[in-house]
């Protein structure tokens, strides 16, 4: 009787959901919207990049993309993000503040580790607390260290108060880094979280297999039986494995590869547009390239469309020189877009007053494509007089040798959770990573006012005007957006794009349904 | 292996003293090999700590899983640290996996040896066959061909053969599944299904090796004038190749067999990449990469007292089987 409801409510929302897949992304229409109702079942083979001894039940030390995919199977965090990247509650029921600095956190009622102990706000302390722990080796260190305090108010309740005030918790905290664990769990062998798949095998470097958490907290999900994570470092390996019935989905597919794969009639190539993106840099600190006419000259020199034409197969989206993609709730879409102009280019440069000295530019295959960009800026650059010598040097060791060291080089950054991440990490003045070190008073300022502000429109000003500045005045050109590539055994269903990385942000454990 | 009984008891005395030499020579080979490799790896950019931490790391964070790891003694003090566990049977603890390197090994070393034992069943037989019956029709259309065949081989690398094989078997017909991922439960038609290429791909990469030595060798040996007085006796040329020519030539050929068999195990790393077989030579690239020196060194270790092992049976079987070494 009871089992016979909650399959009902079940079958509700899976439609529900499914409504919504079809209408939004599936092009076959309506044949598609009654065929995808999520089913429960399948086991399913999965292979990311790589696999090693490095391979972690500990979310905090998350690394490579199998490390998250396995934490998302295996956990879940506070919050998670939906398919616009906006943040919505998950463990947590709900997650406020009026100031941005002091946040009240409700947890959800009668949620259990796959062990049975029930979620408590001790959990989510020790969880949290743990990343400023330097013995927990935590990747977003740097980023917990805005974590003044956490308290437990209750059984579900707590308070975090951060060092200043940041509107982006909510979508910082549905990193997979900061999953929930259970309170004092530090041997990390048994993978017992509160996610929707129970770890069954755990293999470093080999295997990971996760059967279906029959007590989930959401409804009617997950819907796979068991999902088999593994490895295959080579990418031609993980084509042929996929073509071949060995695997159902494979992460991270070469542009080369997708006329293979779509001409199999059983797999689908899925793109993914995300923000990752290969940058030509112009130290601002280092002659030539430290002249403004020099970096607007560079500029001028990029041919878009052929970078996503020749370099990525169109599997790119042309970019404007400042780090937000199109597909960004922050975009600004004002902004002219610079386009290939060989006049304006030869204008600027002969004021940057360099004539036919030899410059040389660093590329390497450790920033993706930017050995062909380079050989682009080498070709456009003799047509307007700029001598540009290229000068490929090894993957190895580049971003400590090489990366930020040269007056001209080229950098490769991946997706970020938030614009002010990827603004604080590499164009603030004082950060790390200031690729170009360029400094510029008016964006610090702006930055720090919009990770305050709690009011969309008002941030969506402000990162307007500082993709304006980037483009304008930073010393870094960024072409084009770089496209994920997965590809998908066709009986997968459920798939939508999530712009931080491939197999739908690492998050499709608990979305995919297999109808075989 | 009758024989050195036969030969009297000098002879087995002499082997059991060579033996025990090597045997000693080993533990030198294998110290100087973990120095280099020790010293080697320590000029490495970067350590086991920063490799894990990646490039968000804070100092501070660096230097508490340095201290933690104990990459903060200086580097004599860790060798000593670990050599002494070693002579003790102890391997160490991985630094990247937080278990004992004897345990990660032991996943993997069985699925080395598997595929390694596999391989020599295949390739060793057949190299013999082909080296023989080339050299028995020396000149002639047979041995042309096999010379062919076999230096194409030669010329062929691994991985052109293993993503062929890969197109064909896999992708195309279906037959053979394109990663060898053996589960625990497997039949024999599933372990003969995961192991058919791979073994197939390490086969075409040994066997020629072996086989044009082993013409060579018999080659040698046909042009001596004993074999001219056996053939003057009337006895038939199988008889003069097995029970003449081969106890002559069976040193260089075990000789190349034991280095081709001592590839298996550390050279195999484009088969199990391409595979994506869960094998040593790929642990040992992962261990480098991560700078996991007691995981490295422990590899290290093993493939160097392998490659010594065989190169000692090799030696042994040669004088074993060669009258004139045996006795003199």
């Amino acid at each position: 009787m009871a089992d016979g409801s909650i399959f009902s409510r079940r079958e509700m929302l899976g439609g529900g959901l499914a409504l919504t897949a079809g209408g939004l992304l599936v092009p076959e229409g309506a044949i598609a919207a009654t065929q995808s109702l999520p089913r429960r079942g399948g086991r399913i083979r999965a292979a990311c990049m790589s696999l090693s001894t490095a391979d972690t039940l500990d979310p905090a030390k998350g690394a490579l993309s199998s490390d998250y995919v396995r934490h998302f199977m295996l956990y879940n965090c506070l919050t998670e993000l939906d398919r616009r990247l906006r943040p919505i509650p998950s463990l947590a029921e709900s997650i406020v503040s009026k100031d941005q600095r002091l946040w009240y956190i409700r947890l959800r009622k009668g949620i259990t580790f796959h062990n049975g102990k029930a979620l408590t706000s001790a959990d989510v302390v020790y969880s949290l607390l743990r990343h400023k722990d330097p013995a927990t080796a935590s990747k977003l260190a740097a980023i917990a260290e805005q974590f003044v305090a956490i308290r437990a108010n209750g059984p579900l309740e707590l308070t975090l108060q951060l060092e200043g005030p940041n509107a982006d918790l909510p979508t910082m905290l549905a990193q997979s880094h900061f999953a929930i664990v259970p309170a004092g769990e530090k041997a990390f062998t048994s993978g017992n979280g509160t996610g929707p798949y129970r770890l069954a095998v755990f293999s470093r470097g080999v295997r990971t297999v996760g059967r279906r958490n029959e007590n989930y907290w959401k409804p009617g999900k997950p819907y796979l039986d068991e999902i088999e994570l593994i490895g295959i470092p080579d990418e031609v390996s993980r084509v042929n494995a996929l073509l071949s019935g060995d695997i159902h989905m494979a992460l991270a597919v070469n542009p080369r590869s997708t006329r293979r794969v779509s001409a199999s009639p059983g797999h689908v190539v899925r793109e993914t547009p995300s923000a990752l993106y290969t940058n030509l840099i112009m130290r601002q600190d280092q002659l030539p390239t430290s002249n403004p006419h020099f970096a607007a000259g560079m500029k001028y020199l990029m041919d878009r469309p052929l970078i996503k034409r020749a370099l990525f197969r169109n599997y790119a989206t042309i970019a404007n020189d400042h780090p937000i993609p199109p597909f960004h709730p922050y975009f600004r879409s004002d902004l002219p877009q610079t386009a290939l102009d060989l006049d304006k280019a030869r204008w600027h440069l002969q004021r940057a007053g360099i004539g036919r000295t030899r410059v040389p530019v660093y590329a390497s295959p450790a920033a993706e494509g930017s050995v062909d960009m380079a050989s682009i800026v080498q070709e456009y650059g003799a047509k307007v007089g700029l001598n540009v010598a290229v000068n490929r040097v090894p993957a190895d060791g580049y971003w400590s040798t090489h990366w930020m060291k040269h007056p001209l080089g080229f950098g490769n950054t991946n997706p970020r959770p938030t614009a002010d991440l990827v603004f604080s990490l590499f164009y603030k003045s004082d950060a790390a990573w200031n690729e170009s070190g360029w400094k510029n008073p008016r964006f610090d300022r702006l930055l720090l006012e919009a990770r305050a502000e709690g009011d969309h429109a008002r941030r969506k000003q402000l990162y307007g005007e500082m993709q304006g500045l980037v483009r304008a005045n930073c010393g870094v050109s960024i072409p084009v957006f770089i496209s994920l590539i997965d590809a998908y055994d066709r009986r997968l269903k459920g798939w939508y794009p999530v712009q931080l990385g491939g197999f739908m942000g690492y998050t499709f454990a608990e979305h995919l349904w297999w109808e075989g | 292996m009758a024989s050195p009984i036969s030969a009297g008891s000098s002879g087995t005395r002499k082997i059991a003293i060579m033996i025990a030499g090597r045997i000693g020579l080993a533990f030198v080979t294998l110290f100087l090999v973990s120095l280099i490799v020790f010293a080697i790896s320590d000029l490495l950019p970067g350590d086991a700590a920063q490799e894990a931490l990646g490039q968000s790391a804070t100092p501070a964070q660096v230097a508490a899983l340095r201290h933690e790891m104990g990459l903060d003694r200086p580097a004599h003090v860790r060798f000593g640290g670990w050599i002494t566990g070693l002579a003790g049977g102890d391997a160490g603890t991985s630094l990247v996996a937080n278990m004992p390197v004897g345990e990660i090994i032991s996943q993997r070393l069985p699925n080395s040896l598997l595929l390694a034992a596999f391989t020599a069943l295949v390739s060793v037989p057949l190299a013999l066959s082909i080296g023989i019956a080339s050299a028995m029709n020396r000149g002639g259309r047979l041995d042309r061909a096999l010379n062919i065949a076999t230096l194409s081989m030669v010329a062929l690398p691994e991985f052109l053969v293993a993503t062929l094989a890969v197109l064909i078997f896999s992708v195309h017909l279906r037959w053979l599944p394109s990663i060898s991922m053996v589960p625990e439960d497997a039949g024999w038609g599933e372990m003969f299904q995961s192991f058919a290429m791979p073994v197939g791909a390490l086969t075409v990469v040994v066997v020629a090796q072996m086989a044009r030595m082993t013409r060579a060798a018999v080659v040698d040996q046909l042009d001596r004038p004993y074999v001219e007085m056996a053939l003057l006796k009337g006895l038939s040329r199988r008889a003069i190749i097995v029970s003449h020519v081969l106890p002559n030539a069976v040193g260089p050929i075990v000789n190349a067999m034991a280095l081709s068999m001592s590839y298996l195990l550390g050279g195999a790393i484009i088969v199990e990449t391409i595979f994506n077989y869960p094998g040593l030579a790929s642990l040992m690239v992962n261990a480098v990469t991560s700078r996991d020196m007691p995981l490295l060194q422990a590899c290290a270790m093993i493939f160097c007292s392998v490659y010594l092992l065989l190169m000692l049976i090799a030696d042994v079987v040669a004088i074993l089987a060669n009258p004139r070494l045996r006795t003199a």
